[in-house]
């Protein structure tokens, strides 16, 4: 196959602790740590095994968003993809509203130019955890879709891809007549660090720029956010000195046993 | 008003999470319809005619929809959707709505709502953000249906089985099945494996779990578990980590990622308590950590939290309601 497009998202790190603005706009993102998002590098590490297996003869990734998701497409290309696309959104836009539904479109209209054999996404990602980007691509594209991936198999020369994906009940493996969308879970892989050698590489690789406007993407967002706030806090708990303390308080005082 | 539910069914019957959708619509106000989709469904079909708050079931029943494959299945609900006017498309939160839901909803042309645990009006819901550090209130503003996931253990089931005659159970109308016969071919459905149904109750209903993580060392110590939980009458249930390391299948994962519980009692043995894990448990209405480590965040969140090994823990834990058994 000639390519694996990989989306990727920008998004807080995963250690991060976040804290919601006193004025419920949202989460305060100042100084917050950013990030590939964790299963966007499981499905670009995906991509780049393709290639070692030559099953693919590049791997492109692209990100849609304002200026700052180059930095993570940087790291995309440190970690190996041979090239990027970064797709902006508006200037005046709010990265926090854009949603799935726009990233989608503007997704299909990259797939379209690209042409890819495969296309992999993390299968959800940890701010918005929507879970529905890749599944909304596949629909727009009229593509099989395989989410939740445990392992991958691709066959280039028969044009399949077999699956295995987790789901509520354990289990299930699916073989998909490529081109198609396929989003990574937590088990597909372990992610490779970008090593030095490669970050310096990548700043001569090309990333190409391309406008949602251009693609006739709008991103207004179709959910409007009235308001964020922090859940309700749990009553303190209290530590107990031995099991039977624990159990006669679950009994007498909790009343769960 | 006039909402859609796609029913989510394993082995002839509605999952726990499908009555919860259900109850979800009824909230909504309006008549809810249910929608069976699938190959030999009629039983399916009748079961959902008898859920409380149905008012209509709609059947899909063909060949194409045999393993209920999100891509003939989110033509028939996106045309469906705009052929019958419904105003609201709801699925289940779980694998099966959170993979066939978008797909649906994108067809229509619509931004879902993912995993709602809370509906203020018919166009303005809470669904959690940050691995559920944070809510969000979101309303729709777009014409047309909308389309959401609802978190299973945010509403309340509805009853399986009514008071009063069954709901009447319809063929899908001719011109969505058509549009699901002219899909896409969908991916090819090679094989499944899971753990067999078993004693156990479902995580997602089970009053009591008992969760272990990375200490528990092995798959034969999480036997020691499922002691404790038989017991009790609970479900076993893990940390990421305990998956990763092949000590049990993934389909006990609870957490950000995995599944989320709210059970009565949760019990975190050997479970450090990172935010992803949190995410899964933070609205169960107990939770007891026993953990060797005293500064694990776990003990944070747990109402009641035991520095002890669980070792030596889950023994004592045995013989302490055993006891209590004896004289209740």
């Amino acid at each position: 196959m000639k390519r694996a497009l990989v989306a990727i998202k920008r998004v807080v790190d995963y250690n991060a602790r976040v804290r919601v603005k006193a004025d419920k706009s949202g989460v305060d993102l100042t100084n917050v740590k950013m990030s590939m998002n964790p299963f966007c590098e499981i499905a670009l590490e995906e991509a780049l095994r393709l290639r070692e297996a030559k099953q693919v003869e590049e791997v492109v990734a692209v990100s849609v968003g304002p200026q700052q998701v180059q930095e993570t497409l940087r790291t995309a290309l440190a970690m190996g993809a041979d090239r990027a696309i970064h797709v902006s959104t508006p200037a005046a836009s709010d990265p926090a509203t854009l949603q799935p539904l726009a990233v989608a479109r503007a997704l299909a209209a990259v797939a379209r130019r690209e042409e890819p054999g495969i296309v992999l996404l993390g299968k959800q990602a940890i701010d918005d955890d929507c879970n529905q980007t890749g599944q909304m691509l596949a629909g727009l594209l009229r593509w099989p879709q395989a989410t939740f991936a445990s392992s991958l198999a691709v066959d280039a020369a028969a044009g399949t891809a077999t699956v295995e994906r987790e789901v509520d009940g354990g289990s299930e493996t699916l073989r998909l007549k490529l081109p198609g969308v396929v989003t990574a879970d937590l088990r597909l892989n372990t992610p490779r660090y970008a090593t030095l050698p490669n970050i310096m590489k990548a700043k001569k690789k090309p990333i190409e720029s391309l406008s949602t406007e251009e693609l006739g993407v709008d991103t207004t967002p179709a959910l409007q956010t009235l308001q964020v706030v922090e859940p309700q806090k749990r009553k303190g708990g209290v530590m107990v000195g031995s099991v039977k303390e624990l159990v006669e308080r679950l009994h007498g005082e909790a009343g769960v046993i | 008003i006039s909402s859609l539910v796609v029913v989510e069914h394993r082995n002839g019957a509605l999952t726990g999470s499908t009555l919860s959708a259900i109850a979800a619509a009824a909230r909504l106000g309006g008549p809810v319809s249910a929608l069976v989709g699938g190959e030999g469904v009629g039983g399916v079909a009748d079961s959902a005619a008898r859920v409380e708050g149905v008012d209509k079931v709609l059947v899909a029943d063909s060949p194409l929809l045999r393993h209920q494959q999100p891509e003939p299945y989110a033509e028939l609900l996106a045309s469906l959707a705009a052929a019958a006017a419904f105003t609201h498309v709801l699925a289940p939160g779980g694998t099966f709505g959170k993979n066939l839901l978008p797909r649906a909803a994108a067809l229509a042309g619509a931004q879902p709502a993912a995993d709602v645990v809370e509906i203020v009006d018919a166009d303005t819901f809470v669904r959690p953000i940050y691995a559920g550090n944070a809510l969000a209130t979101v309303r729709f503003t777009a014409p047309g249906p909308r389309f959401l996931t609802a978190r299973p253990t945010s509403f309340k089931p509805a009853a399986a089985a009514r008071a009063g005659a069954p709901a009447a159970v319809e063929a899908a109308p001719a011109g969505a099945l058509a549009a699901m016969a002219a899909a896409p071919a969908a991916a090819e459905w090679v094989a499944e494996s899971g753990r067999d149904g078993g004693a156990r109750p479902e995580l997602g209903a089970a009053k009591v779990i008992i969760a272990g993580g990375r200490a528990l060392k092995s798959k034969e110590n999480f036997a020691l578990l499922e002691r404790l939980a038989d017991l009790l009458g609970g479900a076993v249930a893990a940390s990421r980590a305990a998956v990763d390391a092949g000590y049990v299948p993934n389909d006990l994962q609870v957490g950000q990622t995995g599944k989320v519980v709210a059970p009565e009692l949760y019990v975190a043995l050997g479970i450090s308590g990172a935010i992803q894990h949190v995410a899964g448990i933070k609205d169960s209405k107990c939770i007891v950590a026993v953990n060797t480590d005293a500064e694990a965040p776990i003990f944070q969140l747990a109402d009641y939290g035991l520095v002890q090994d669980l070792f030596t823990a889950l023994p004592e834990l045995e013989q302490e309601i055993a006891k209590l058994k004896k004289q209740g």
